[in-house]
């Protein structure tokens, strides 16, 4: 059996999956503590080693694709002029290529924001501002103040083009990293982040990987090839549009409910349905990617408290569920023991909820909505954001989906909701669950082996 | 090439004079940034401030103009783009009202061109040439 290997470097495990090239199935899933702080192929050989036991009939690896999410994943910062504009155009980029979007800057940067920024831990700069031919002032103004406070790590500029000149002097004769790639927003409005997030990919896995002690798993297994969430987005991608002749599921939502965020992914247009509604804001990328920082089951459940008051909270549990709940200790405790796992019904229950309200509140973040505005002529509305009333299939991943009996149910809090109607939420979509976790390494087996990839989510997403 | 921003504002869905504009200041030479119809003062700002434009061209069809323009020329101070050019036109006020009144108060709002019912998008353009050249 010589079978392809899919790795994904997460923050808390190393998390491999065999597939067999020739039989076209998943041979087996297994996983081991990540080790950045010593080794991070000592978490991979033990999982290695788990595999090699479960499977004994492997006997040599066909090849190995990686993805990473290790050691604080790729945190990055974004900086543009208008708020609403280029500053979200460059956030979309950031997520879109899987990056966690951990610093924002609008109009001129203070000197105060750029000695801020060159404090906090960030990995990669995109620095953005003007459509081509309009505002050149502010990025020219923000890129001396990057230079001035003397970053150090890479910046991407993907601005109005007009004042690359400009900023390639100020540049120029200094240790600065910089690339420049087409601007986010070239045209008002209209969004263009394909190359600035190759551009981010390619700096990740230059150098991201090896400032973060995982390239000495490059030199084993291979090149580390993206972060793990751009995996999900591109598995999302394949799985919604299809591959030649094989058929995809059309327009999907793919929801990841960690320790620390929510991740929602949807792929569609997100287009008005109808012809009295009238499409406002920043263009929609057809792939689109938004992380909750302060929704998750773990890290961020303490959170949660400030979110959703105890009456609305009471809401999130089961008719049937007469456990007494405390929810400001029950919560207080997921966030201190980040490794707590649910033993009795209570807890059980409890987490249930908090996978819920994660579900319900990071759905109405990434969903559009709509306005009325009574005209003379009758009422418009206004829509801003993706409609996903017609989406197909929800699908549901990350631990507390995979684990949880219930996880369909948790799901259906994305449906349409009476007392949320002017948001466009789905209607009874499919719901499927990744209980084989296997949606990233099938975004990884997609960049060599689409139809495969495809052929596999089809089977295993259930 | 100059910019300039042209758009419908409030709750106003004539769209026909809005690509009028657009044809003609675009034939004329401008980059024209048309954001469309239902825009809100801020969709205006933030669109120029981006662009860079020079000018702002409010129209407005369905007699509350006044209402909507209001405020506007203080929001773009407060944004910074003060200096940019603001211009108004069409059916801007409740029925028929003497027009040198309704531009004196539009003027008074801070607007530097006003423009009533039935003008012809020409004499925009030529104050336009005038005010911000080509």
């Amino acid at each position: 059996m010589k079978p392809y290997l899919l790795v994904d470097f997460g923050s808390t495990y190393t998390k491999l999956t065999a597939v067999d090239l020739d039989d076209e199935y998943i041979i087996g899933t297994a996983k081991a503590p990540t080790t950045v702080d010593t080794n991070v192929l000592e978490g991979y050989d033990r999982a290695f080693k788990h595999l090699m036991d479960d499977h004994p009939g492997i006997t040599e690896i066909a090849g190995v694709s990686a993805c990473s999410s290790a050691a604080g994943g790729l945190k990055m910062a974004a900086i543009g002029l208008v708020e609403e504009l280029t500053v979200e155009a460059a956030k979309r980029a950031c997520l879109g290529a899987g990056a966690i979007v951990d610093a924002v800057y609008t109009h001129h940067m203070t000197k105060r924001e750029a000695r801020e920024l060159k404090e906090k831990n960030i990995d990669i700069i995109l620095l953005a501002g003007g459509t081509d031919g309009g505002n050149q002032e502010c990025i020219v103004h923000n890129a001396k103040r990057l230079r001035d406070i003397e970053v150090n790590v890479p910046i991407i500029v993907a601005g109005n083009k007009d004042a690359y000149d400009e900023i390639e002097e100020i540049f120029e004769d200094t240790n600065l990293e910089y690339y420049f790639v087409a601007n986010v927003m070239p045209k008002l409005k209209k969004l263009n982040v394909n190359e600035a997030k190759n551009q981010i990919r390619k700096i990740f896995i230059d150098q991201i990987i090896d400032a973060k002690g995982i390239s000495k798993a490059a030199e084993k297994i291979g090149d580390i090839i993206m972060p793990t969430p751009e995996a999900v987005l591109k598995a999302a991608e394949l799985l919604s549009k299809g591959y030649e002749e094989d058929e995809g599921y059309g327009e999907l939502i793919v929801i990841d409910i960690g320790g620390a965020t929510t991740d929602v992914h949807t792929i569609g247009e997100g287009f008005p349905k109808r012809t009295e509604v009238i499409l406002k804001g920043l263009e929609e990328p057809f792939a689109k990617r938004t992380v909750e920082g302060d929704l998750g089951m773990r890290y961020s459940a303490r959170a949660l408290l400030s979110l959703v008051s105890n009456y609305e909270f009471k809401k999130y549990f089961e008719e049937d569920d007469t456990c007494n709940h405390d929810i400001e200790k029950s919560l207080n405790r997921r966030s201190q023991e980040i490794d707590f796992i649910p033993k009795t019904k209570d807890e059980e229950e409890f987490d249930k909820a908090i996978a819920k309200i994660c579900c319900d509140v990071s759905v109405s973040r990434h969903v559009g909505h709509v306005e009325v505005v009574h005209t003379p002529l009758g009422d418009m509305y206004y829509q801003t954001g993706k409609d996903l009333t017609g989406i197909q299939y929800v699908i549901g991943t990350g631990g507390v989906l995979i684990n949880h009996k219930d996880a369909k149910r948790i799901l259906n809090q994305v449906n349409k909701k009476s007392n949320k109607a002017l948001e466009l939420r789905p209607t009874n979509p499919s719901i499927l669950i990744d209980r084989s976790y296997i949606l990233a390494a099938m975004g990884l087996l997609s960049q060599k082996y689409p139809k495969l990839a495809l052929k596999l989510m089809k089977q295993y997403l259930m | 090439m100059k910019t300039v921003v042209i758009g419908v504002i409030g709750a106003d869905v004539h769209a026909v004079g809005n690509k009028i504009i657009d044809y003609v200041l675009s034939n004329n030479g401008y980059d024209v940034v048309n954001i469309g119809v239902l825009s809100t003062q801020e969709d205006f700002i933030n669109a120029a401030i981006e662009t860079d434009a020079e000018a702002i061209l409010v129209s407005s069809l369905y007699g509350h103009g006044e209402m909507d323009c209001k405020f506007m020329k203080e929001k773009c101070e407060e944004a910074g783009i003060g200096h940019v050019k603001l211009y108004v036109g069409g059916n801007i006020v409740v029925g028929k009202q003497d027009f040198a009144e309704v531009e004196r108060r539009f003027m008074e709002m801070g607007f530097d061109r006003v423009y009533g019912p039935g003008q012809k998008i020409e004499d925009a353009l030529e104050d336009l040439r005038e005010d911000i050249g080509n």
